[in-house]
């Protein structure tokens, strides 16, 4: 349902997308996954017609995103990260201009996406700019599903928006594609990924991987350790030391404890213990034990080169 | 000196009959990370306001860095620091600029400005940047530069409202150590998040929901307590037992723009 090949975009000098692939089928959900910057928006205003790329093809919904675009837009429902509804309209009214726009009876919601317009139907006479954070965003869900599109991009829909409207939000997500939308949504919060059929993990306009949530174990190079420690007092001294190693692929802060990425297979979580002790620090209390890499942890090993792990500038702004 | 710089007793704030922070109790100590979580329209907005001097209580009160919010939010406002990922920096001025910006108007001498400065671009190793426009940086940079900014007049106490949206896992954790760093140098952080994982930076997290507190311990304590897997789980189920009418009133922002009339900026 949407196929993504090589397409290559620049703005000006500044390499927005540089040679990205994607597939997704249909009912499934893809994940686009990287932080501002990385050239998601860019992709979704490729995808929706909004922009030509500069190399590459795109189909979505079965048409090619340069040639059939009247055929993209009848097919495609598009939300972009800016809330782009009109806030001195009602909830209500914006809901009935969108099903104007695209001839649909406004009623025809019901069918559509009946769960989420329920949620916020009780509001239907409150100006959307008087909306909370996750309601604007279930709104302008349904005004993106009015025509009934077989496929969806979402740009950032749940980006500050509550851990509680974030995972509802998710859910009316999974219904559609139950429903066999593809559904294409971009998030800066790698816990999301895991809500995902597909992913794709994008950095400064690159593609840095594409698996499933459940390949994140497999794609993950070496082993991953967790050093808990009593308190946090320690850390930032063990970050120091473990950072030294010369085992030592990435090592960081994950909340209250330590991920340490070492490159090697098959070393005890004792040798990271005696490393510790032969640096003169007191181990009785630190627990070390392997663990199963996140999205996180992937994304982290990935964008992690030498360089950058010293902390220096990166040139390339983009 | 007091090993506690913020003081919350009993307050609450009412706008008409809406209750946006109902009789907040909680003490937070030197050097202490703390996190305040909620939902959108739990109230943690409000209870920020007032603790930074910007919104009177209804009732109960509040000492923050020794002074108390209500009789003299100047003393407070002088002796924190804010950021927020919605506002920090302006982006037609360059890092250098901004820094020299918000170091005079938080009233700090040329000297000392200019030393501290030259120490945070030696920390953060970015001193090529100093002449770049911050519209022109990364996500991370900014956010780096901003709470910088934020710490350039030493506060005692540091607000951090959802500092970390957008920027990319490792700049993530990299802005974590420095608040860290700053903690473990004596600062009181107040800081709050969408990104429930970061609440485990924190000593100590309070959970909101409906303008009152629901929780309040070490994230892992919690969890353990509450039987929780994760944060995610805990959040959901000490959130959600609101009934549907709670829900209705605690969602509307339209209290949030009587707030906004009735500051006391």
């Amino acid at each position: 349902m949407i196929s993504v090949e090589n397409i290559s975009k620049r703005w000006g000098d500044v390499v927005a997308l540089e040679s990205v692939s994607l597939e997704a089928g249909r009912g499934e959900i893809h994940g686009l996954i990287g932080a501002d910057g990385a050239g998601k928006s860019t992709l979704f205003e490729i995808l929706v017609t909004l922009v030509r790329a500069d190399s590459g093809r795109a189909y979505v919904g079965g048409y090619d995103v340069a040639r059939e675009w009247r055929a993209v837009r009848q097919n495609v429902g598009y939300m972009p990260s800016a809330f782009s509804l009109y806030g001195d309209l009602t909830v209500g009214e914006n809901l009935a201009f969108f099903a104007r726009i695209y001839r649909q009876p406004v009623k025809r919601v019901h069918e559509l996406v009946g769960d989420i317009w329920r949620q916020i139907e009780p509001f239907s006479s409150r100006p959307a700019s008087k909306l909370s954070g996750g309601m604007k965003q279930k709104l302008a869900l349904c005004c993106a599903m009015i025509h009934d599109p077989d496929v969806l991009m979402l740009d950032e829909p749940t980006t500050g928006v509550d851990p509680t409207s974030r995972s509802e939000f998710w859910e009316a997500l999974r219904g559609l594609a139950d429903r066999g939308k593809s559904v294409l949504v971009s998030t800066s919060y790698m816990d999301e990924a895991a809500k995902c059929d597909g992913m794709t993990l994008l950095h400064r306009g690159e593609v840095l991987d594409s698996l499933r949530p459940t390949d994140v174990e497999g794609h993950y190079r070496g082993t991953l350790y967790e050093i808990c420690t009593p308190d946090m007092t320690l850390n930032s001294r063990l970050l120091e030391l473990l950072r030294e190693w010369s085992l030592c692929r990435g090592c960081y802060s994950f909340g209250d404890r330590i991920h340490l990425g070492i490159a090697l297979e098959g070393i005890q979580t004792e040798t990271v213990q005696s490393y510790l002790r032969a640096q003169g620090v007191e181990t009785a209390s630190i627990g070390v034990r392997v663990a199963v890499p996140t999205v996180e942890d992937l994304f982290i090993q990935l964008t992690s080169t030498p360089e950058t792990e010293s902390g220096g500038p990166e040139p390339d702004l983009a | 000196m007091n090993d506690r710089n913020i003081i919350v007793r009993r307050l609450t704030r009412r706008f008409g009959s809406f209750t946006a922070v109902d009789d907040l109790s909680f003490e937070v100590g030197r050097g202490e990370v703390f996190g305040f979580l909620g939902a959108n329209g739990a109230g943690k907005t409000t209870a920020i306001r007032m603790l930074c001097g910007l919104l009177r209580p209804t009732s109960g009160e509040a000492e923050v860095a020794g002074y108390d919010v209500a009789r003299k939010p100047e003393q407070v406002k002088r002796r924190i620091g804010y950021m927020s990922q919605r506002f920090s920096l302006y982006a037609d001025l360059t890092v250098n600029e901004n820094l020299q910006l918000f170091g005079t108007i938080y009233g700090v001498r040329r000297r000392a400005l200019r030393e501290r400065i030259d120490e945070m671009y030696r920390k953060l190793a970015m001193s090529d940047l100093r002449d770049q426009l911050v519209g022109d940086l990364p996500p991370g940079w900014k956010q780096k530069i901003a709470l910088s900014a934020a710490m350039l007049h030493r506060p005692e106490v540091l607000f951090l409202d959802e500092p970390t949206g957008g920027v990319d896992p490792l700049e993530r954790r990299r802005f974590w150590e420095l608040i860290l760093d700053a903690a473990g140098e004596g600062m009181t952080v107040l800081v709050t998040t969408h990104y429930l994982d970061e609440a485990l930076y924190c000593h100590r997290t309070l959970i909101m929901a409906d303008g009152e507190m629901k929780a309040l311990d070490h994230p892992r304590s919690l969890m353990e307590a509450h039987g929780a897997r994760d944060m995610d789980e805990l959040f959901g189920r000490l959130t959600r037992g609101g009934t549907e009418e709670k829900t209705v009133a605690a969602t509307p922002s339209a209290d949030e723009e009587n707030e906004r009339k009735e500051e006391n900026v």
